[in-house]
């Protein structure tokens, strides 16, 4: 469980969050959506620890971690796994090396149980004979799937994924989707992703904060979403022409209904 | 893992860079070796003193500083464009997350790789140098290859060699440690990389004369 406590960041005279709480449960995949600029990715790197707060406490199982000296820090950090938006795969190494090197850095495993492991990994993000491809010889999907083979292969008690399907084509991003979901169920970690991806936000929100210029605008789950009388949430939901098309389509067919 | 990177790094640096400085010290030494001879000729001064002045400015200043100038520019942007690139596209962020202290990862081996390699090349540099007078003294006919080799074996000083060791292993910190710095702390767009790179080769070639006036004062006043 990741606790966020009147959490502030500001780049010089700029606010880019204010005071932000919220509550990350385990098991579960909560997601921080926004607008571009909202404040998602800087929420992120604020808990990951990547940025240093203004102000606030995060909690990583009651334990407070901006209050902490690196080395505690870096003890968490070896629980956190993080899928970045553009891969931050090595590019010098290949597939396997990349999974493989949380393993190298802090275990005394043998090559060989080093080795089984990552194939276990790569085989549960459904990446198999790329273990000795470079990420420039990936597409951008294979590249998540082994960023989040790299995230998991030390078995982390927190996930992090900044915007998971960014760059990728619909059915990629599902895919993906998806595979988060079902990894943060089965290991019961923590995950917090980033997105502005509705879809995702439809199929993965089992919890869901709404940021709007820094602020939290709204916190709820994918069934309370569409519930929400929150002016920036609703036109963040229905952005496109379209689809404020469709909900005016759908209110007056409502309207109709009650008049009769 | 950190041996490992070292090993890579002393690859990189001093296998990736041996051409370059073997071609231009061998010219070095050639040119000087005529210039000198050319400067004798018609004088009572001895032609077997071009060995002597060839090998004494190759070794006290040709070698390590204009190899060192040289991998400023080679070895230098290429550090701060690796680490400039893995700034921007997360993958030092992905170190710290990890746990990984990347200022010792990513840095440690690298100023290490550089103060044992670059002493090795700048004494392959005043080497070459030394053979490449040679050969233009004799192709040239200014000076015999007796005359050449009488000079370069008189009066021979340690104290020199350890000069121009001393040297390298400065300037090699400087010109990494610069480099390194400048990657390390980019930010912003691609472009940044292209002025981190360039930033780093013009501050490392001006740290290195610097330190070289410094060096050259102080070892051999």
């Amino acid at each position: 469980m990741i606790e966020v406590k009147e959490v502030s960041k500001s780049f010089g005279a700029q606010d880019v969050l204010k005071k932000i709480s919220c509550l990350f449960e385990a098991g579960k995949n909560n997601l921080i959506i926004g607008k571009s600029g909202s404040g998602k990715t800087v929420l992120l790197k604020s808990i990951v620890g990547l940025l240093a707060p203004s102000s606030g406490h995060v909690f990583f199982d009651g334990k407070d971690y901006v209050a902490m000296n690196s080395r505690d820090k870096n003890e968490i950090r070896r629980e956190i796994g993080m899928l970045f938006q553009g891969g931050a795969l090595f590019d010098s190494l290949t597939v396997e090396e990349n999974v493989r090197f949380p393993l190298d850095m802090f275990t005394n495993l043998s090559l060989s149980d080093k080795v089984d492991r990552v194939n276990e990994v790569l085989k549960r993000v459904n990446l198999v004979n790329a273990n000795h491809k470079f990420p420039s010889q990936l597409s951008g999907g294979m590249q998540k799937r082994t960023g989040i083979a790299r995230a998991i292969v030390m078995n982390p008690k927190y996930l992090f994924c900044d915007e998971p399907n960014s760059g990728l084509d619909p059915q990629t991003s599902i895919v993906i989707d998806e595979l988060i979901m079902e990894i943060t169920e089965e290991y019961k970690i923590t995950t917090i992703t980033n997105t502005h991806d509705m879809n995702s936000v439809i199929t993965n929100g089992d919890k869901i904060v709404f940021l709007h210029l820094g602020e939290k605008h709204w916190e709820g789950t994918k069934e309370t979403l569409f519930e929400a009388d929150n002016k920036e949430l609703i036109d963040f939901i229905f952005a496109s022409d379209f689809l404020k098309e469709a909900r005016d389509v759908r209110v007056q067919k409502l309207k109709s209904q009650w008049k009769k | 893992m950190y041996w490992k990177e070292t090993m890579v790094q002393m690859v990189n640096i001093g296998v990736g860079s041996l051409i370059i400085i073997l071609i231009i010290s061998f010219f070095i030494g050639a040119v000087s070796s005529v210039q000198f001879a050319y400067n004798l000729s018609g004088s009572m001064v001895p032609m077997y003193f071009v060995g002597y002045v060839v090998k004494e400015s190759l070794i006290l200043e040709l070698a390590p500083t204009v190899s060192c100038l040289i991998l400023a520019g080679k070895v230098g942007s290429n550090l701060a464009s690796e680490l400039g690139t893995m700034r921007l596209t997360e993958q030092i962020d992905a170190l710290e997350i990890m746990g990984v202290n990347t200022f010792s990862y990513l840095i440690g081996p690298k100023l290490a790789a550089a103060i044992i390699m670059i002493p090795i090349l700048v004494t392959i540099s005043a080497t070459t140098g030394i053979v490449g007078g040679l050969f233009a003294g004799s192709l040239t006919g200014y000076v015999s290859q007796t005359d050449y080799m009488q000079g370069v074996l008189m009066g021979f000083l340690a104290k020199n060699i350890w000069v121009m060791i001393t040297k390298a292993t400065v300037f090699g910190f400087v010109l990494t440690s610069i480099s390194c710095y400048q990657g390390f702390y980019a930010h912003g767009s691609a472009i940044e990389i292209g002025k981190a790179s360039t930033r780093a080769v013009v501050l490392s070639c001006i740290m290195v004369l610097l330190s070289d006036f410094i060096l050259t004062w102080l070892l051999l006043n």
